[in-house]
């Protein structure tokens, strides 16, 4: 199994930015979800984070929260999750990480989410409603089973928060591109690039940059100003739902959106 | 007993283990702004005074305590209701609406986003609004569209823009969902004006101080009237804001029992109540809407759908001080179900010519649940936190 430093430091060779895939786990069933996740490793994924399903994501926008309804009404739930890693991680060797929400790792035991996590082999946890402040148990943990904690930073935070985030966060930072929830957008603000330049400033981690990046333009872009990955999810998931009664297109699809995304990333980055 | 508040941004408002700040990044700057402006207002002589102006010319402060002669004769002991239905826009909403709304235009946010379940905190947010000049959007479950419709157009008369959700349950918890997603996107021109002593702190703490001031009227009241302090207070609990604002004012008073009164819908043993402290199995503490507190979820923590009769109780949280208070045995929580708070409904209505709401008629039910449990001279206060003319259409052919 790659860890962060290792894919981060190889692409830096290549000149290239990473590829960061997201889906949700079960979506829309386990063996399904399966081969999609093997389909988009094979395709050419630097990394992929998977999702735990929660019933009240917030900060996800309509398609997420779609997959995770499929995901959960499938049967999918924490220990699941851990076994469709642990199966996952047999095929492939890019990195791993979990994206899920405070209250599923809570319940679990902080802990115990932590040395599972390791166990099944996952390289990273990002909590989507963990703030900095509520994180010590966390990082605890996260620090004790050598499992990276992801932390996101957003264009609203200080310099100084961006310090502190940047500091807590192992593995990468996730710039959040823009206010709001996940989902696509056409166009992405010029903030965006200007946040890209401020967080880099205080952190030279890798920054991979997520919410609304879906296509081939917006990755070159937020490559070309300075991110090192970009995180594509909603537009992934959106050819999961759009599919779900012809599987065949469903899997061709994605494996053709992200051979192109791939390419994207291989702009010759100074 | 005296119930420590640590307060501040970097101690995260907790109540012992309970409350805190669990949200994305994004919502921190607008909460540490809240906590701020707060901070410095609350005993700020200018707000105060206009908060105090709209609280008493335009809501209609302060609400009597009445006294019921009736009901006491049937229940064998001695009963005071705390009239927050009487309040403008018919609930005990308004005082934090007012309160929340006035904050938010002196930081220069002229747009509010609220959920609501039963209305009451939608119609009060939209009251507010337009008596303040401000845009209001309120978020709604579509079931709760269905049961509060009159409610529904209120806050359309009103001038607010009423956001149907569709997601989940189609209730209360999704409508905070959907309020919590706009403001990430809106957060640098938005306040959201949340309902009830949940949510990432300052809103917990925050709300505690705009409903408290029920039960420092309630206190001077009733020695005025009955000449000592209450053996007991009774308030039903769905978020908990109404029990916390009459509850602020005793919790030091050792002699005075608390007693919140949660949905206990269908039953403990169905899974279609609203009982976070009743159901012992999924009642557990977890974090949800930015705190953590007691919640109803499964062994995985995904979040269990709720049902009560009462809208404004169909919750699958409790406001982190009351997990507080009840860890500590300073208040006593119990539930009464959909049939005895509709009983209670009919009973408060004919014996005393008060309709309560539905959510109200809960801490009722419990009062008959009394007789025969309390001394004649036992002085009980219970809390009218709403009217009930909005769930007249949901009851019709039930009577």
């Amino acid at each position: 199994m790659k860890t962060y430093e290792e894919v981060f430091s190889e692409l830096k060779r290549k000149k290239e930015g990473a590829l960061v895939a997201f889906v949700v786990i079960g979506d829309p069933d386990y063996k399904t979800s399966l081969e999609i996740a093997k389909k988009i490793a094979d395709s050419g994924a630097d990394i992929l984070e998977l999702g735990i399903p929660f019933s009240d994501p917030i900060a996800d926008g309509k398609t997420i929260q779609a997959a995770d309804v499929r995901s959960l009404e499938s049967g999918m739930n924490t220990d699941r999750a851990f076994d469709f890693v642990k199966e996952f991680r047999e095929y492939t060797d890019i990195p791993i990480g979990f994206l899920t929400y405070y209250n599923l790792v809570y319940q679990r035991g902080i802990e115990k989410f932590y040395s599972d996590s390791r166990k099944a082999g996952v390289n990273s946890v990002l909590i989507a409603d963990l703030s900095i402040e509520e994180s010590a148990d966390v990082i605890k943990a996260s620090n004790k089973n050598k499992v990276d904690t992801v932390f996101m930073v957003s264009q609203l935070s200080s310099d100084e928060r961006i310090k502190r985030i940047a500091s807590l966060s192992n593995g990468f930072i996730y710039l959040v591109s823009r206010l709001g929830v996940t989902g696509t957008r056409d166009d992405l603000s010029s903030s965006t690039f200007s946040s890209i330049k401020r967080v880099r400033k205080f952190t030279s981690k890798p920054l991979c940059i997520g919410f609304g990046i879906s296509t081939l333009s917006h990755v070159k872009d937020v490559l070309k100003a300075g991110a090192d990955g970009a995180i594509v999810g909603s537009a992934i998931v959106d050819l999961i739902g759009k599919n779900t009664k012809n599987k065949v297109k469903m899997i061709e699809s994605i494996q053709d959106y992200i051979k192109n995304l791939k390419d994207a990333t291989k702009i010759r980055k100074k | 007993m005296a119930i420590e508040v640590i307060f501040d941004m970097k101690s995260l408002g907790k109540f012992g283990r309970f409350g805190g700040v669990f949200v994305p990044e994004t919502l921190i700057p607008a909460l540490e702004e809240l906590e701020a402006a707060f901070t410095k207002l609350k005993d700020d002589k200018k707000f105060k005074f206009e908060l105090n102006d709209l609280l008493t010319n335009y809501a209609g402060r302060q609400t009597p305590l009445t006294f019921c002669g009736n009901l006491s004769k049937k229940l064998g002991f001695k009963i005071y209701l705390k009239r927050e239905d009487l309040l403008h826009s018919g609930a005990h909403k308004i005082n934090n609406a007012l309160g929340q709304a006035l904050l938010a235009r002196h930081i220069g946010k002229n747009r509010l986003i609220a959920e609501t379940g039963a209305g009451q905190h939608g119609v009060a947010v939209a009251t507010a609004a337009a008596r303040l000049g401000m845009k209001a959007d309120v978020y709604m479950g579509t079931t709760d569209i269905e049961r509060q419709k009159l409610n529904v157009l209120r806050m359309k008369l009103l001038g607010a823009n009423v956001v149907p959700v569709e997601s989940g349950s189609k209730t209360l918890k999704d409508a905070i969902n959907e309020a919590l997603r706009d403001w990430t996107a809106n957060v640098e021109d938005t306040h959201y004006l949340l309902g009830s002593v949940l949510g990432p702190h300052p809103f917990p703490t925050m709300i505690r101080h705009f409903q408290s001031v029920i039960g420092e009227e309630a206190r001077k009241q009733i020695i005025e009237l009955g000449g000592r302090l209450p053996s007991m207070i009774v308030a039903c609990v769905g978020g908990g804001s109404n029990a916390i604002g009459i509850f602020s004012s005793f919790i030091e008073d050792k002699e005075v029992q608390l007693v919140g009164v949660e949905a206990g819908g269908k039953g403990i043993k169905t899974k279609e109540h609203a009982a976070r402290f009743a159901d012992s199995k999924n009642g557990r503490v977890g974090v949800i809407h930015g705190t953590k507190t007691y919640v109803l979820q499964d062994k995985y923590g995904q979040i269990q759908n709720t049902s009560s009769i009462a809208a404004g109780l169909d919750y699958c949280a409790v406001g982190p001080e009351h997990s507080l208070l009840r860890d500590v045995k300073r208040v006593v929580y119990t539930y009464a179900t959909d049939s005895e708070a509709f009983d209670a409904f009919k009973l408060l209505s004919k014996e005393e010519g008060i309709i309560p709401a539905l959510e109200s008629a809960h801490a009722v039910a419990h009062l008959i649940k009394l007789s025969g449990k309390l001394k004649k001279d036992d002085v009980v206060i219970v809390n009218i936190s709403g009217r009930g003319d909005k769930d007249l259409e949901q009851i019709e052919g039930m009577i």
